[in-house]
């Protein structure tokens, strides 16, 4: 056993090692600089390629179809609301059959592609013209709009009845319960104990259907439907310009960033009292 | 080696036909009547749309694993110290989540084609270029696979406790060690339910590819449509192929978790 004969005086700490660059650090810079550097070569296109004529003649253009997509995934979002209602009730029921039905619609909308459902609904339901017109639904069928509507919005109320139940389904039993023992009835607790809560639970998932139903609304530019997407495609193919990618791209990311935020904000306003 | 090889080859292609869930020895097309619009002859489609089957099954089994790699690096980019890999890290994933799969698809799919026939033309070659459409859109699928997954892998990396790392050093392993042999096996195990999520939006995007004009199951059975004149009956078709392949991953997806989970206590 070894020990210090003479006391060790009190010395100054060894100075820092420097190391003179980590490798997670070289790896950053890099990737930044890959970043900054396609930013850079996407400004150089975007300047040297600068044609006042095309955005007099396509700016306007991409705005309708701003326009186009927001008012598509509005109606699809609220129409897919009002129907995702009566499925998450089919899917919570106790009777067998409902049960059935609604896990089937859910299980085939949210197993299958967007864009296959729409081929089916435009070229497949399109395809019996006669029979259509015969019941007088030919003018809904017929237009790209009506059915790129119907596939969206078929879409969108399987995911969110999903969302609907689960958030129902989390809301402990508990309050069900106490609700009852207060002798509140039950069609009272449910709107004003039940949902209140099941909806905090489920800001966050429909905030995220919202930006996949922005995002997935693009597809409807396959049968011509003139939205972003659809313009975009438009206007390469009239001017084989790259930038009308790029446009494009600066939109949707501006929309989807946008109410990412604000969807944020809302989310800390109305979850301000369950804070600790 | 050479007749190694063609045998080899020559037995792929035999157990590829063997397996054919559609136009093999048993598939179900191999049953209807030769005459129908869906017999594996040259009269039906049917032997069009397994082919399309192949391919998007391929390009889903392609993109998975190169997209689980890149999300498992940005994910490590994510939470590492370095602010500067965060950054370049948190902006990958803000855009390839904020644009639409088809725009990233295109955004690929030309992007790729001007660069490579502008890199072209500086060396003094001025033939048209055409990029290939799987490539292109394996590329682009991955790319969004990679950016959800680095998500899922992230929240899992955060579910694991400080404690395993400190273990890792207390067993004098080194940093790599100690993630290979300590924290991916417990990764995998908590990732596993949102992979399987992003395995199904895949499987359904690869859908997407049939715009760009790969022969995929849409693409094969929209091609049927329009020659059969028979539209509802071939995209129900597609239909119910993409419902089979999420029902079959579904099943096998199920037992897999099921095995990562062997290890935990029965409740």
């Amino acid at each position: 056993m070894s020990f210090s004969e003479a006391f060790i005086e009190a010395r100054p700490a060894p100075p820092l090692e420097r190391r003179a660059i980590s490798r997670s650090a070289l790896a950053g810079y890099f990737s930044l600089g890959v970043w900054t550097l396609l930013a850079l070569s996407l400004v150089y296109l975007v300047v040297t390629g600068w044609d006042p004529a095309k955005f007099a003649k396509y700016g306007p253009r991409y705005l309708s179809g701003v326009w186009v997509t927001f008012t598509l995934v509005t109606v699809s979002i609220v129409g897919g609301a009002i129907l995702s209602l009566p499925v998450a009730f089919a899917r919570m029921s106790k009777s067998r059959l409902l049960n059935t039905i609604s896990f089937t619609y859910v299980y085939i909308f949210r197993g299958t592609p967007l864009l296959a459902q729409l081929y089916l609904i435009y070229y497949g339901i399109g395809s019996f013209r006669p029979q259509l017109e015969a019941v007088g639904l030919w003018w809904f069928f017929r237009d790209a709009w009506y059915c790129g509507f119907l596939s969206l919005t078929l879409n969108t109320a399987a995911y969110q009845a999903e969302i609907l139940r689960g958030a129902i389904e989390s809301v402990p039993r508990g309050q069900r319960e106490g609700a009852r023992s207060l002798g509140i009835p039950e069609r009272i607790a449910f709107w004003k104990i039940i949902l209140p809560q099941a909806l905090i639970v489920a800001l966050r998932p429909y905030g995220n259907e919202i930006i996949l139903m922005i995002k997935g609304s693009a597809v409807v530019a396959v049968v011509t439907v003139l939205d972003i997407m659809g313009e975009t495609r438009y206007t390469f193919s009239r001017t084989f310009d790259y930038q009308a990618y790029l446009w494009a791209a600066i939109f949707y990311l501006a929309i989807v960033e946008t109410l990412r935020h604000v969807w944020a904000w809302l989310e800390r306003r109305l979850t301000r009292h369950l804070k600790r | 080696m050479d007749g190694d090889v063609s045998a080899l080859g020559q037995l792929s292609g035999w157990l590829g036909h063997a397996l054919d869930p559609l136009c093999g020895p048993v598939g179900i097309f191999s049953f209807v009547p030769p005459d129908s619009i869906v017999s594996c002859g040259g009269q039906g489609w049917g032997d069009d749309i397994a082919a399309g089957l192949k391919v998007t099954l391929s390009l889903a089994l392609a993109t998975l694993p190169v997209g689980i790699v890149l999300g498992f690096l940005i994910a490590l980019a994510m939470q590492s110290r370095e602010r500067s890999l965060q950054a370049a890290a948190g902006i990958y994933t803000t855009i390839f989540r904020g644009l639409p799969e088809l725009l990233t698809l295109f955004i690929v799919y030309y992007g790729a084609q001007i660069a490579i026939q502008s890199l072209l033309a500086a060396f003094g070659y001025q033939e048209r270029f055409e990029i290939n459409a799987f490539f292109a859109g394996m590329i682009a699928l991955s790319v969004v696979f990679s950016s959800y997954c680095s998500e899922v892998l992230l929240s899992a990396f955060k579910a694991i406790p400080k404690g395993q790392y400190e273990a890792g050093d207390a067993l004098g392993l080194g940093r790599t060690q100690t993630l290979l042999l300590i924290i991916v096996p417990q990764l995998i195990r908590i990732a596993l339910p949102g992979l399987v999520n992003l395995w199904m939006n895949l499987l359904k995007d690869t859908a997407l590819v049939s715009i760009i004009g790969l022969a995929d199951i849409l693409r094969q059975t929209g091609v049927a449509a329009k020659v059969s004149k028979q539209a509802f009956f071939f995209y129900v078709l597609a239909c119910l192929l993409y419902l089979a392949l999420a029902l079959l991953s579904s099943i096998v997806l199920g037992f897999v978790e099921r095995w990562t989970r062997r290890a935990e206590v029965r409740r």
